[in-house]
């Protein structure tokens, strides 16, 4: 077994425990997640009834559906590392992490996970009360069930390349709040979070399409409604390994120049 | 015996911005940057050989974080050359971050909110340790410390000794062969202090580990380092024996009295330092000891005379602010 991954079990039983401590101000967190996809939910719904069921497609119970899956979806591929880096660098922190001989990417995804883990205490009951008060409808079918699970992981994994990426900015400028700005607004935008992609203007849904934001939320999101036929989906997945790929690729060519930047300015 | 640190004309250099105070200055620095270097270290050569402890000697801002940092792979030299276990340390290998270790008094890498013994499962897993070695070391490093009360506790709930005690474990469960301690006592009591001293000086003693220490208090240089390095504005002033450092550098030499009849006036014979009732201590200068504790004999009642060289604080304290005779 690689060394990195036979570090897993024991970063992810010690990244539980740490998150284990702070599970009420990590619940407060969730709370937010929550609150989002339930604002986006009953404006959606407000609007479909206004206009006689449906917007673009979606009726009130499949924007039940969108939301309630974008409130798993999301939870499961988000990350706060941009936020993390810049204190890293400020304070010298990142130090103890260059003088381990494993990446520290791998730490990272753990305590990720684990948070998620504990949190999911907390969104799958929040899941049951949405299904319950807003009657989602799916589309299930046993393929769009299976192919589910991989993409979740890759969007997972998608959107933890693309924004430890980004938060490598962090080595070159300290600063780096006002840069992740930019990105949260581009991402709520073209990942799907604050409207299905299909509700876009053609062209900018088009673009969408082809961006990662998408395969890392919006895409997992659709293949859990059931709404994309097979050839979609099978396309979508080959696009969304395509930019983990890609990502996969920067990262540890960004991460070579940052690593080697760090050394030249010191901390 | 082929040295196990070696550095060769090891340079580090920063470029750091320069502004005036003010809205005026801050305006203009926007369209007219000004930069200045500062050479942090500058040609410095050094080897350690397998064993030794090096106590690492320099005012604030001298460079020896630096040249730590430099040695364990944290920033990347502007000159010159360093082999640490024969590899270059700023590539940063697996296979020499294996073997080395970094302990920095003002930061920790133990994990704050969960016990300390979970920090140290998770430097197993780091440094591959097989869970035997793991059981071993813990249980070596917990009676060497005394840490059996603290490994449960979380971290967040420790004293700073407890916590620095801690850290020097963590750091040392996968047995460096190389320790670079900088100001590993910063900030403990007296007795912590000693602990972590004898700790560090039985375990050089038990592995043969090489290790090079920055420390602001002498009593750790003192108890710990055979030879010291002492660096100054980023370059080497001295290396060598610590009683060496002493002869070469200091200029005067203290003479502790006990007179018979009460103290006087002595200060026709040197600096008074200090009067206790009839113990007075002078120092004066290194070249007229002879002649003066011969006139001291001659003009006054002498129940006891030592001559000792200055504390040796005071002698770095002399070279640092450049008050040498």
């Amino acid at each position: 077994m690689r060394s990195w991954l036979s570090a897993y079990p024991a970063f992810l039983r010690i990244s539980l425990l740490a998150s284990i401590q702070y599970r009420a101000s990590g619940a407060i967190w969730m709370i937010g997640s929550i609150l989002e996809p339930l604002v986006y939910l009953t404006v959606w719904s407000t609007v479909a009834r206004s206009q006689g069921g449906t917007v673009g497609g979606y009726s009130t119970a499949e924007f039940a559906a969108y939301y309630t899956a974008l409130l798993l979806v999301n939870h499961m591929t988000f990350t706060w590392i941009m936020h993390e880096f810049q204190y890293r660098i400020q304070y010298g922190s990142f130090s103890f992490a260059l003088l381990r001989p494993i990446h520290p990417i791998h730490a990272d995804i753990a305590e990720n996970l684990a948070f998620k883990a504990v949190q999911l205490a907390v969104i799958l009951p929040a899941f049951v009360v949405l299904c319950l008060g807003f009657r989602p409808h799916f589309e299930l079918s046993a393929w769009s069930l299976a192919l589910f699970v991989p993409v979740l992981f890759c969007g997972f994994l998608l959107r933890f390349f693309l924004e430890w990426t980004l938060a490598m900015a962090a080595f070159w400028t300290t600063r780096v709040t006002a840069m992740n700005q930019i990105y949260f607004s581009l991402q709520m935008f073209l990942s799907g979070r604050v409207a299905p992609i299909a509700l876009l203007p053609l062209w900018i849904s088009d673009v969408a399409r082809h961006l990662p934001f998408y395969y890392a939320i919006g895409f997992p999101v659709e293949i859990a409604l059931g709404r994309l036929t097979p050839d979609q989906a099978w396309r979508g997945a080959l696009l969304q390994l395509g930019w983990l790929a890609l990502m996969g690729t920067t990262i540890a060519l960004v991460w070579r120049r940052a690593a080697r930047r760090f050394t030249a300015v010191g901390s | 015996m082929s040295p196990v640190i070696e550095l060769e004309r090891l340079s580090k250099s920063y470029v750091v911005p320069v502004r005036e105070a003010g809205v005026r200055a801050g305006l203009i620095s926007i369209v007219k940057r000004k930069t200045r270097q500062v050479d942090a270290v500058k040609d410095v050569s050094l080897r350690i050989d397998p064993g030794e402890i090096v106590g690492f000697l320099g005012p604030n801002g001298a460079g020896k974080t630096t040249t730590l940092k430099m040695l364990s792979g944290l920033l990347h030299p502007t000159a010159g050359e360093a082999r640490v276990l024969g590899h270059q340390p700023w590539r940063r290998e697996n296979e020499l971050l294996r073997q080395i270790t970094l302990v920095m008094g003002q930061r920790n890498q133990l994990i704050w909110d969960i016990p300390v013994i979970d920090s140290f499962d998770r430097n197993r897993v780091i440094y591959r340790l097989s869970r035997a070695e793991y059981q071993t070391r813990v249980e070596e490093l917990t009676e060497l410390l005394d840490l059996s009360q603290l490994l449960t506790k979380p971290v967040r709930n420790l004293s700073l000794g407890e916590r620095m005690k801690c850290e020097v474990a963590a750091a040392l469960l996968h047995h460096p062969r190389i320790l670079f301690l900088d100001e590993p006592t910063l900030g403990l009591d007296v007795s912590m202090q000693r602990r972590l001293r004898s700790f560090v000086a039985q375990y050089n003693r038990q592995t043969g580990a090489a290790v090079l220490l920055t420390s602001h208090y002498m009593a750790d240089v003192e108890a710990l380092c055979p030879r010291v390095v002492v660096i100054h504005h980023g370059e080497i002033l001295f290396d060598g024996k610590l009683g060496e450092l002493v002869k070469k550098f200091s200029a005067l030499k203290t003479i502790v009295l006990e007179l018979e009849d009460g103290s006087g006036d002595l200060s026709r014979f040197g600096e008074v330092v200090s009067v206790d009732g009839s113990r007075v201590t002078l120092r004066i200068p290194k070249q007229e000891t002879a002649e003066i504790t011969g006139r001291l004999l001659r003009e006054l009642k002498v129940h006891d005379l030592t001559v000792a060289d200055p504390p040796i604080d005071e002698v770095i304290d002399q070279v640092f602010t450049g008050r040498l005779a």
